[in-house]
């Protein structure tokens, strides 16, 4: 961990001395960026994640990109100060902090955030090691785990995930320094908090030895790397059961298994290759008989979308198949459609049926 | 004031017609009935007891009604009819009057090679009634015709001949008197003068609807102390307003497009405004024309041929038209079939269709169009840049054109942006400002005559409206006029402007004049998208300088806080940023 944080401040001086010396020469400084979006990702099932093609944007200094580069350079000097004040900033402050450049500040943080996200391409770490954190909390757990962590005074706390009775252990910003035990043979990624807490209800992590998540929509960069060392840890294998749609199959299970096309220079933190899709697929609406809704128009875009661009849907026939079916029915489905047959008919019917085909499920 | 030589008794000769017209249906039902009257011996008689009776019946019906058939007069059925010579209602009333004397004003000033000086007056005398007076330094009117003139209707010197000028019929004034004659009783005065030694005359008249004649209530010789010139005062009810259809509008127009007249005028609130003139050369005034062939309809045509002098077809061809050689006068009688000795009061009506037809079909040089005086590139931006204040202006002459045989020219300007303010109409800008959407302004002229009313109606701003303008830079909405600060001129020159009534409002839709306009306006726009073009890249320009400013600190700060640089190293780099930034601009 300090080796790295090294690293980092190295990488700013560096950078900063090049543009210092290209200056100096009467030379137009330039900055060197991995361009970040689907199409210059590759999907290799080896490895498991989206990665980047190689593909770079340079970012040279002309009177056009002058405050994109300011305020790169600046954030770069926030970041080497917090750094070596061994301190951290959420996104929302490090914008409210650039408030104090003058002319080089931000108006929205939407524009911090990408130039947050430049600066982690250009490095190839995370946010983390710059010492931005996300604010956005996501992921509670229930289940057969223990998880080891320290408190503010560096005591180390044991925490029982099934202990927190009706409620759930929620999964904190910085997962790096947490350790587990668990005997659990699976992990169940939930989407939803409705179909959580149906399944917390009648106690299904206890009867089938599982430890549950509930993503609470696109699991954040944290859930993702909780996910991802349990499964690494343990060696045991993901589930995802989400919505019928194609939010449910590509924002949500894509990125939680392969990442997202946006940060593919972190991919090989955050993705989790063990991931299987155990539903809802287009086929159980058939199989099930579920009660269903028509396509958005935004439904019927992003996946034509995904087949057209997306390097992981192209490389698995599979899905191909059940993205092909889902627009042809022109339906999507609830997880919580299931209550139609009655409202254990999930834990009861439907999860153990699934379970036992588990080399069906969709890659 | 307009001189109106010749006596007209064209309109009250169309007039009749209707009448004469109706006596002959009842002479032929006549016929019809006495036609009938050898039928069948047995039924003869008591028939044709019936019959006489009917037919006594409708003789006296024939007669009676005969008695109440009379010629109407032209004063009587304009009176009748006032709309359509621009008295609909008080305020367009009082503004189509200014507007008369003052177009005559100027067609004489011109005539007589006399730089105009215009003063036009408002005054109101009770709550709906205003006096309005036009005095000009025009070369005056002729004692003997001064009653003629503004007594009667259809009497005047322009319609007689195709020359470019803004008077056609002799309606106007004499129509403006009458019209002030109807609703207030009162009659019009006249001054006149001819020339620094002649007297000047002083006139009260009224117009007699019944007989069209002048009665003149007061005649006598006054002192007047001008050069010389016309004043005529009108009482009418009337409405004064402001705004786009008023009278300060047009006379701010009128100075536009007579940038060599000097105008004073002094509003109903005894405000002074003065138009001063900007070119200071007399305006030559264009030849008058003969029609050509392709001009003149069926109708006209045969009147003509009464009419003539000519005892022969070949010379009445020769003479009476423009670009008819012998040979070509020839060529039509040929195909005609009739032969060229044929006296043309003789033609018949078959002959004068046969006639009409061969003329269109022979090939006929196109009219001479040195009878067109338009207003010229230099003077017209000088009358916009007097009356519009705007950072850009344009101004675009079209070659003339001819449409139906009549020659004509398009004149266009255009001016965009600054305070774009009507200078003189302060309450106006105040409303444009505050509406975010403004609408480009469409100034419309014919023979630099204002036109105010039906634009909608009119060929130029159909022309507009047609036009791609967002080619240019302007915002445009389907079928709307373009956004943005703009003022657009149009000038239509012709001897005969085609105008779709009688009250000069609106030119006519011929495609080829709708062409011409397009093609001027194309044009000014196409300088105008340079201009915003140009503009866009001043601003951008200016932009990127402020960023350099604005951007070139924080880097250095950001630099210095990262490298641990000293104050000296910063100052240095930033001096060298600026430099690499500054090259980097002028090598685009």
């Amino acid at each position: 961990m300090v080796r790295r944080q090294v690293n980092v401040l190295k990488k700013i001086e560096d950078s900063a001395q090049d543009v210092y010396d290209k200056i100096d020469r009467h030379r137009k400084p330039k900055m060197k960026i991995p361009v970040r979006s689907l199409s210059n990702v590759m999907y290799r099932p080896k490895t498991g994640y989206l990665e980047l093609k190689g593909g770079i944007k340079e970012r040279t200094l002309t009177v056009n990109t002058v405050k994109t580069f300011a305020q790169t350079l600046k954030m770069m000097s926030l970041s080497k100060e917090l750094i070596e004040k061994d301190d951290m900033a959420t996104k929302r402050e490090a914008y409210y902090i650039s408030k104090n450049w003058a002319e080089a500040a931000f108006k929205e943080q939407p524009e911090s955030d990408t130039v947050m996200e430049d600066i982690e391409a250009m490095f190839g770490t995370i946010r983390e090691q710059l010492r931005f954190v996300p604010e956005e909390k996501g992921g509670e757990i229930a289940g057969r785990l223990i998880v080891v962590d320290h408190d503010s005074k560096g005591k180390k706390i044991e925490i029982d995930c099934n202990r927190f009775g009706s409620g759930a252990y929620s999964i904190p910003i910085d997962v790096e320094n947490l350790d587990f035990r668990s005997r659990a043979k699976f992990i169940l990624a939930i989407e939803t908090a409705g179909m959580f807490q149906r399944l917390h209800k009648y106690s299904y992590w206890d009867q089938n030895n599982c430890i549950m998540i509930s993503l609470g929509g696109v699991p954040t960069r944290a859930c993702r790397r909780f996910i991802r060392r349990l499964s690494d840890k343990f060696k045991i294998p993901v589930y995802a059961f989400v919505d019928g749609d194609p939010y449910g199959y590509f924002n949500i299970y894509r990125t939680l298994k392969v990442g997202s096309g946006n940060a593919a220079h972190l991919n090989r933190f955050f993705c989790v290759p063990q991931a299987r899709f155990l539903g809802v697929t287009p086929q159980d609406v058939i199989d099930y008989k579920l009660p269903t809704h028509p396509l958005k128009e935004v439904d019927i875009k992003r996946a034509k979308d995904a087949l057209k661009n997306d390097p992981f849907v192209q490389h698995h026939k599979p899905w191909q198949k059940a993205i092909n079916q889902m627009l042809k029915a022109g339906v999507r489905v609830e997880q919580q459609a299931f209550a139609k047959h009655g409202l254990d008919f999930v834990v009861k019917e439907y999860l153990p049926t699934k379970l036992k085909t588990v080399k069906n499920f969709l890659p | 004031m307009a001189r109106k030589r010749k006596t007209d008794t064209k309109g009250q000769m169309l007039l009749s017609f209707g009448g004469s017209g109706k006596k002959k249906k009842v002479v032929a039902k006549k016929k019809t009935a006495a036609k009938r009257e050898p039928a069948s011996a047995s039924r003869r008689q008591s028939k044709a007891r019936n019959t006489h009776i009917k037919d006594e019946h409708i003789e006296a019906k024939a007669k009676a009604m005969g008695e109440r058939q009379r010629e109407i007069s032209v004063s009587e059925f304009f009176a009748k009819n006032r709309h359509l010579l621009g008295f609909d209602n008080p305020s367009k009333a009082l503004l189509t009057a200014v507007k008369e004397a003052v177009d005559n004003s100027l067609d004489a000033c011109e005539e007589a090679n006399i730089l105009p000086e215009i003063k036009v007056g408002i005054k109101q005398t009770s709550d709906n009634r205003y006096r309005i007076w036009v005095q000009d330094n025009g070369p005056g009117i002729v004692k003997e015709q001064i009653p003629h003139i503004f007594g009667r209707l259809l009497y005047g010197s322009k319609f007689h001949t195709l020359r470019m000028a803004r008077g056609q019929q002799g309606i106007g004034i004499s129509a403006a008197g009458m019209y002030g004659l109807l609703t207030t009783g009162k009659s019009v005065k006249i001054n006149s003068k001819t020339g620094p030694r002649s007297q000047a005359h002083h006139y009260e008249l009224r117009i007699d609807t019944k007989k069209n004649r002048p009665d003149i209530i007061k005649d006598e010789v006054i002192d007047w102390d001008v050069r010389s010139g016309t004043r005529v005062e009108i009482e009418m009810e009337a409405r004064y307003q402001r705004g786009r259809q008023s009278v300060d509008e047009y006379i701010t127009q009128t100075a536009i497009t007579n940038p060599h007249t000097r105008i004073r005028y002094i509003m109903p609130d005894g405000k002074e405004r003065i138009y001063e003139r900007s070119v200071k050369d007399i305006v030559i005034v264009p030849k008058s024309v003969k029609p050509h062939p392709y001009g003149v309809e069926l109708g006209v045509l045969m009147k003509m041929a009464k009419d003539t002098k000519n005892t022969t077809m070949a010379s009445f061809l020769c003479n009476e038209f423009s670009r008819v050689s012998s040979r070509v006068s020839q060529q039509i009688l040929d195909k005609a079939n009739i032969s060229s000795r044929t006296r043309p009061s003789r033609l018949s009506h078959a002959q004068a269709e046969k006639l009409y037809r061969a003329i269109n079909e022979t090939k006929i040089m196109a009219p001479s169009t040195n009878c067109i005086e338009p207003i010229g590139e230099e003077e017209l931006l000088k009358g916009l840049q007097q009356v519009v204040d705007a950072n850009f202006y344009t101004v675009c002459t079209r070659p003339p054109a001819v449409y139906r045989g009549n020659p004509f020219q398009i004149e266009a300007a255009l001016a965009y942006g600054g305070g774009h303010n009507n200078k003189t109409d302060e309450k106006d800008n105040k409303n444009n400002n505050g509406n975010e959407k403004e609408l480009m302004r469409v100034l419309r002229f014919a023979n630099r005559v204002p036109l105010l009313y039906q634009q909608s109606g009119c060929s130029i701003f159909k022309s507009i409206l047609q036009m791609n303008w967002r080619l240019y830079g302007l915002s445009q909405s389907r079928g709307a006029l373009p956004g943005g600060p703009v003022t657009v001129i149009v000038h239509i020159a012709s001897v005969w402007v085609p105008f779709t009534s009688e009250s000069k409002e609106a030119v006519a839709h011929y495609p080829e004049i709708i062409k011409e306009i397009k093609l001027a306006l194309a044009d000014c726009g196409r300088r105008l998208g340079r201009h915003l073009r140009g503009e866009k890249r001043r601003r951008d320009e200016a932009l990127k300088q402020s960023y350099i400013e604005k951007y070139i600190p924080a880097i250095g700060e950001a630099l210095r806080d990262i490298l641990a640089l000293k104050d000296r190293q910063v100052t240095s780099v930033l001096k060298n940023l600026e430099y690499v930034l500054e090259r980097s601009r002028s090598n685009k």
